[in-house]
């Protein structure tokens, strides 16, 4: 007998989000697939524009899927109705990129961390609810006193830890971190990183982590997609990522990043152009016009999404056809 | 140690000494600036280093002289720009310099254009005010400033909106270079931008400092970008250098515990499992600085006079120093004293 393979805790199928604009439908996520492993973070890296916050909150349902299937913990979340949502958010968080406008500048710190346990009506005990506040204020290093502060008074680096408590009062299985450092300084950002990572260790948590710093991905993740204009165009464990990455537009990424060291000089990709609109993409490689390695057949169609070696999945031809080879 | 700024004065682009620059608002004295000291060699690069509020933007606007003023005064100091003071310059005198002699970039790019009106009016309305040239020789050379910043000419007649961030990064570039100034400020001029484009913007800053020869102040918080493109680095941490030296000194030759502080954030993209050391703590509040050196609250090494003394400079060669309590001139050279 073969033993059942552990349920992912988070399952996506064929999802699709587009916006109609006025110049035609525009595919902001199109026709993504993807699961988590319980307790592991997936991270999802692109440019402006290719789609990834889109992603998140689609995972969520804080936007309408178009098409396609999100499942969590077995269940289809997507076909449950607004109360029935209503309740599965609290399983399911989200910390938002930035710090200064997600928290209402009307509330304070105590008060911003306890609306979720009280719409959620988890804690009706007045008492009771500021114990718990307090409790995840400590849990993610916020002092005490500043229980009664308000955001303006606060910096970057307070302003996301409330973000976070926010998240974690409700005691979620699972977060959509979208950016959560990028407003931040580095000396900053690697608090937060860290108080990130330890929180997953002693709770649990399994994140989604969409970012477009590449160093911070390769920190945090487990496994890495990179994404382009509404795709999956590559996706790996960390390691493999970085060290054997295969699409071109991912070994453009990863060679445009600036090392800070002198001795480590990594022979530069320079991409021409930018990246094409997202409404109406013909049926091409979408990456096809600012690809080195372009090939007639790019221009025409496709390629697929296809397992080059355990769990590394790549969408481009030139990568197909060695798969073919073996 | 003034010694070595005499001799060598015409080859200094930009010599800034002791400049002492404070913000007064209603909530108190914002002390931005206490001390700087940067120099900037002919056709060379200096980065200029640090995190939010260390006073790196109000340095870049005090050598335009657009530090504003209430609230910002320049309280003492000297600026000198090849040579010339520009503390005593008039009005006048300074809107002849602005863009001609000294060009900065701004950050964001989105908000630093006009957006009524189109880009190449933006370029010639600096050429002109510059040259006595006709109107339409000034849009001519506004266009050859876009094909050098690689945008087609033709598109000058467009309006900021309808280029992407990338793009008007490229228009400010322009502007910036359009009268060819000897010194150009870049304020974190790519920090709004994706690292492929940044990759692009950053190839073609390298491209036309060698073809000028333009001497370079770069503002940045990125020490991946530093690597890149300087030649020599200033780490400031509030409102003060506080280690200076050539790109080898600061990155394999590390003394001040803020700037190994800088790299321990950084996660290592070759080492995914280290734990980051993050440097604990916040920045100081620039209206109430802490006592001694700054630093001490935050500092790992901390020493009893860390708090009570201001730390002098301490040179390992006469390009690199630092100040910090740590050294004395012999562990100086030698280092070893902290963990980088």
């Amino acid at each position: 007998m073969s033993k059942p393979q552990p349920l992912p805790l988070i399952e996506a199928k064929n999802l699709k989000k587009y916006f109609k604009t006025k110049r035609g439908m525009l595919h902001a996520v199109d026709d993504v697939s993807f699961t988590i492993e319980r307790g592991k973070t997936l991270g999802i890296v692109g440019e402006s524009g290719c789609g990834k916050s889109t992603m998140g909150r689609t995972i969520l349902r804080l936007l309408e899927p178009t098409a396609g299937q999100v499942y969590f913990e077995g269940e289809e979340i997507t076909a449950f109705s607004q109360s029935q949502m209503y309740k599965k958010r609290k399983d399911i968080q989200i910390i938002f990129q930035d710090p200064f406008s997600s928290l209402n500048p009307r509330k304070t710190v105590s008060e911003a961390i306890s609306e979720p346990l009280k719409i959620n009506k988890i804690i009706t005990n007045k008492e009771k609810r500021m114990e718990k506040v307090l409790a995840v204020m400590d849990l993610v290093g916020l002092a005490e006193r500043l229980a009664n502060t308000y955001p303006h008074e606060l910096d970057g680096g307070r302003r996301q830890r409330i973000g976070i408590a926010r998240a974690l009062a409700l005691d979620p299985k699972f977060i959509v971190c979208d950016e959560p450092v990028s407003a931040l300084d580095v000396s900053i950002q690697a608090q937060i990183l860290n108080l990130m990572k330890e929180l997953q260790e002693t709770l649990g948590l399994t994140y989604m982590f969409i970012t477009h710093d590449l160093s911070v991905v390769n920190h945090f993740s487990d496994e890495i997609a990179v994404m382009y204009l509404g795709r999956f165009i590559e996706k790996a464990p960390a390691e493999e990522l970085f060290e054997n990455p295969i699409h071109p537009y991912t070994k453009a990424l990863l060679s445009a990043i600036p090392m800070p060291n002198l001795h480590h000089k990594m022979q530069r990709i320079l991409l021409s152009g930018e990246v094409a609109s997202p409404i109406e993409p013909p049926s091409a490689c979408r990456f096809a016009p600012r690809c080195n390695m372009c090939m007639e057949k790019c221009k025409v169609s496709e390629p697929a999404f296809v397992e080059v070696s355990p769990g590394h999945y790549v969408s481009c031809f030139l990568a197909n056809d060695k798969a073919r080879e073996g | 140690m003034d010694t070595s700024s005499d001799s060598n004065v015409s080859n200094l682009a930009l010599e800034i000494n002791d400049l002492v620059v404070e913000y007064r608002t209603y909530e108190g004295v914002v002390h931005a600036l206490n001390g700087m000291n940067i120099q900037v060699e002919t056709g060379k690069t200096l980065g200029l280093v640090g995190e939010t509020g260390a006073g790196k933007t109000t340095t870049g606007l005090s050598v335009l002289r657009l530090v504003p003023d209430p609230p910002g005064i320049i309280l003492c100091g000297k600026i000198k720009l090849n040579g010339e003071d520009i503390l005593a310059k008039t009005e006048k005198e300074m809107q002849k310099i602005r863009g001609k002699v000294v060009s900065m970039i701004f950050q964001d790019p989105m908000t630093s254009l006009n957006p009524v009106m189109t880009v190449e009016e933006q370029i010639a309305e600096v050429i002109e005010h510059h040259e006595s040239i006709t109107k339409e020789q000034s849009i001519k050379k506004a266009r050859e400033m876009l094909e050098l910043v690689g945008i087609a000419g033709t598109r000058g007649n467009e309006y900021p909106h309808q280029f992407s961030g990338g793009m008007k990064q490229r228009v400010v570039i322009a502007i910036a270079l359009a009268c060819s100034p000897s010194l150009l400020i870049a304020d974190e001029p790519t920090t709004a931008l994706d690292v492929t484009i940044q990759a692009q913007v950053l190839e073609m800053m390298k491209n036309l400092r060698e073809k000028y020869k333009t001497s370079m102040l770069m503002i940045t918080h990125d020490l991946g970008i530093v690597a890149e493109i300087c030649d020599m680095v200033s780490i400031v941490y509030a409102g003060r250098v506080v280690e200076h030296g050539t790109l080898e000194d600061i990155f394999d030759n590390t003394r001040h515990p803020y700037t190994e502080g800088l790299f321990n954030s950084l996660p290592n993209l070759a080492d995914r499992k280290t734990k980051l050391k993050p440097i604990k703590g916040l920045m100081p509040d620039p209206s109430n600085l802490p006592a001694g050196c700054p630093f001490h609250p935050r500092c790992g090494y901390v020493l009893d006079i860390c708090n009570k003394e201001k730390p002098q400079k301490i040179y390992r060669t006469d390009k690199h120093y630092t100040e910090c309590h740590l050294y004395s001139s012999k562990s100086m050279v030698e280092g070893k004293v902290i963990g980088r």
